[in-house]
């Protein structure tokens, strides 16, 4: 850290209303018109078209608070198509790629980029990156570029608030005076980790726009609230102190948790829920090629309805031997569940946790021990991710995951995953 | 077959398994490696062939008969894959996918002399020509389409 990075300047890129706009790709009807994506099981709005913004629509406010307003304004609903979001941010990010070889993805719809030694105009440059993506895509991208991944996230920022900028904002060429008016416009909020908890901090402090921050002496802020806000104010100012994030590292532990369409009763519908998110997190341990030793499952009721009995347990045992295997994932969870389970409670969320990741092969084999063949094991994983990843998730699964799974959750407005199932590709006339 | 029992529901009636100790169990690879492992190559593949952008190539489903003709090279029958190209730029003669009216259409680009129109192969569908003004969007470049066997 401190050390002068050696991919500054950088750019950050990131896609307009993400969801909505891959809604858009394979639903060109949806142009111009109000559009929202819901979260699982249709809870509450996450992504929202420009034209939803325009009627103040907040991020997260609840479908079903809504609907004189969608009536009225004839507002489209669509449920969060993961399968479709999940494969077009993977083009996107390979893409960008192409535009330099130092990317941090950042989340799913926006990444950092090492521009140093790019010998370019950036701003062309920029637009350059936002035509390939539009084109080879359809999903429409900003362009923030800085000198520190502060003032990059605040161009980027400025890129789609401001329509001046066309886009791609550089901070760079934004004029001393100029950047200084902008600060001052700029809430709190709008920089990057600042939260409303330090916002409101600051504000009564006296801090209350981001121009004041950057004036803020690094040393006091340090004193005074965090190392983590000293980077900020430090790289408000241009000085580089926080770095580009090394290659993504594996995950050191694997969550698959969910809520349900609908309260659970009963052991079976649970023991249903906790194959399937054991099935789940064991393929996600093979992908990036680790085993886990630990193993912990949670089961709990509706915080929200604090009127009726609340129940929640989260147990944690050592998975011995190691495994990735996920029969053997599936068996460790719902001997889990079978202990913590409590007969009269309407459960509302289950989750399954695996700990203790290793990269598979550095494991030392036990001796005295008679695992399934492990050989054997792998090649049925393997058969079951391929037939998975071929034919949709649970095509292949255990028989414990049920064969109703009436307590999965609610997509009434479930587009189809145009590009990850052959039955459901667009169609031509 | 042990392993049969894990499947059921029952399997959450089960501990951990006890573990047995084997005497010995370890395998032991033998005989000649392969000659021919010194001479592999990889095996065709379709996408090394038609698919140039895998980021930017889409598959769509033909529906219809407007792109059936009798010119076998150039007839797309109803129901055939079409592989679609978005980083190609739409070029006169080439087939695209377009958008008209917020829904997609396959068609033949028509580009010449400031005309511009999608031309079906059925000479029973009429040529969409595009008015002055108006916008035509196309959604990617047909780069090739694939049709079953029956």
């Amino acid at each position: 850290m401190g050390a002068p990075s050696p991919m500054s300047p950088f750019a950050l890129v990131d896609v307009n209303n993400f969801y909505v706009s891959c809604q858009r790709v394979f639903e060109p009807k949806l142009e111009g018109k109000p559009v929202l994506v819901l979260s699982n099981n249709d809870g509450c709005a996450i992504a929202r078209s420009a034209e939803v913004k325009a009627l103040g629509v907040k991020m997260g406010a609840p479908w079903h608070q809504m609907q004189d307003l969608v009536r009225q304004h004839s507002i489209i609903a669509r449920s969060s198509n993961c399968a479709l979001y999940a494969d077009m941010s993977t083009r996107v990010m390979t893409i960008l790629r192409q535009f330099s070889p130092h990317q941090e993805v950042y989340s799913i719809d926006e990444c950092f980029l090492g521009l140093r030694g790019i010998q370019r105009d950036l701003i062309d440059y920029g637009q350059e990156i936002r035509g390939t993506v539009k084109q080879w895509t359809g999903l429409p991208v900003c362009v923030g570029i800085g000198p520190t991944k502060t003032l990059a996230k605040l161009a980027n920022h400025l890129a789609k608030k401001r329509p001046e900028f066309n886009s791609v904002c550089d901070w760079q060429r934004i004029d001393r005076q100029r950047q200084q008016a902008l600060m001052a416009e700029l809430a709190l909020n709008d920089v990057w980790g600042v939260g409303p908890r330090i916002a409101a901090r600051l504000q009564t402090d006296g801090i209350h726009n981001v121009a004041t921050l950057a004036a803020c002496d690094p040393e006091t802020i340090r004193q005074r609230y965090s190392v983590v806000l000293q980077r900020t104010v430090l790289e408000l100012r241009g000085v580089l102190a926080i770095e580009l994030a090394q290659e993504s590292e594996d995950k050191q532990q694997i969550c698959c948790a969910r809520s349900f369409g609908h309260p659970v009763y009963s052991l079976e519908a649970m023991g249903e829920a906790v194959s399937v998110y054991a099935a789940r997190a064991a393929e996600k341990l093979r992908r990036q090629h680790s085993i886990a030793s630990g193993i912990s499952v949670f089961i709990q009721t509706n915080p929200f309805k604090p009127n009726e009995p609340q129940y929640n347990q989260h147990v944690a045992i050592a998975l011995d031997p190691e495994s990735d295997d996920t029969l053997q994932i599936t068996r460790y969870a719902l001997w889990i569940l079978k202990r913590i389970y409590r007969p009269g409670f309407a459960y509302a969320k289950a989750g399954v946790m695996l700990t203790g990741l290793q990269p598979r092969g550095t494991v030392q084999r036990h001796l005295f021990r008679t695992d399934p063949d492990p050989l054997t094991r792998a090649a049925l994983n393997e058969t079951m991710d391929r037939i998975n990843a071929r034919w949709g998730r649970g095509t292949m699964r255990t028989a414990s995951a049920g064969t109703t799974q009436d307590w999965k959750m609610r997509q009434n407005h479930l587009s189809p995953a145009w590009t990850t199932r052959w039955p459901d590709i667009p169609v031509a006339r | 077959m042990m392993e049969a029992l894990l499947f059921g529901p029952a399997a959450a009636h089960l501990a951990p398994p006890i573990q047995l100790i084997p005497l010995a169990g370890t395998r032991v690879p033998a005989g000649f490696p392969s000659p021919a492992d010194d001479w592999t190559e990889e095996r065709v593949d379709l996408n090394q062939r038609y698919v140039t952008h895998p980021e930017a190539t889409f598959y769509f489903t033909v529906a219809g008969d407007s792109m059936s003709g009798t010119d076998p090279a150039r007839s797309i029958p109803d129901g055939a894959t079409l592989i679609v190209d978005r980083a190609l730029q739409a070029e006169h003669g080439a087939v695209v996918v377009a958008v008209i009216d917020g829904d997609f259409t396959v068609k033949r680009l028509f580009s010449r002399r400031g005309r511009i129109a999608l031309i079906p192969e059925n000479p029973a569908y009429p040529v969409i020509e595009l008015a002055e003004g108006q916008e035509l969007a196309i959604w990617g470049v047909v780069t090739a389409w694939v049709h079953q066997a029956r």
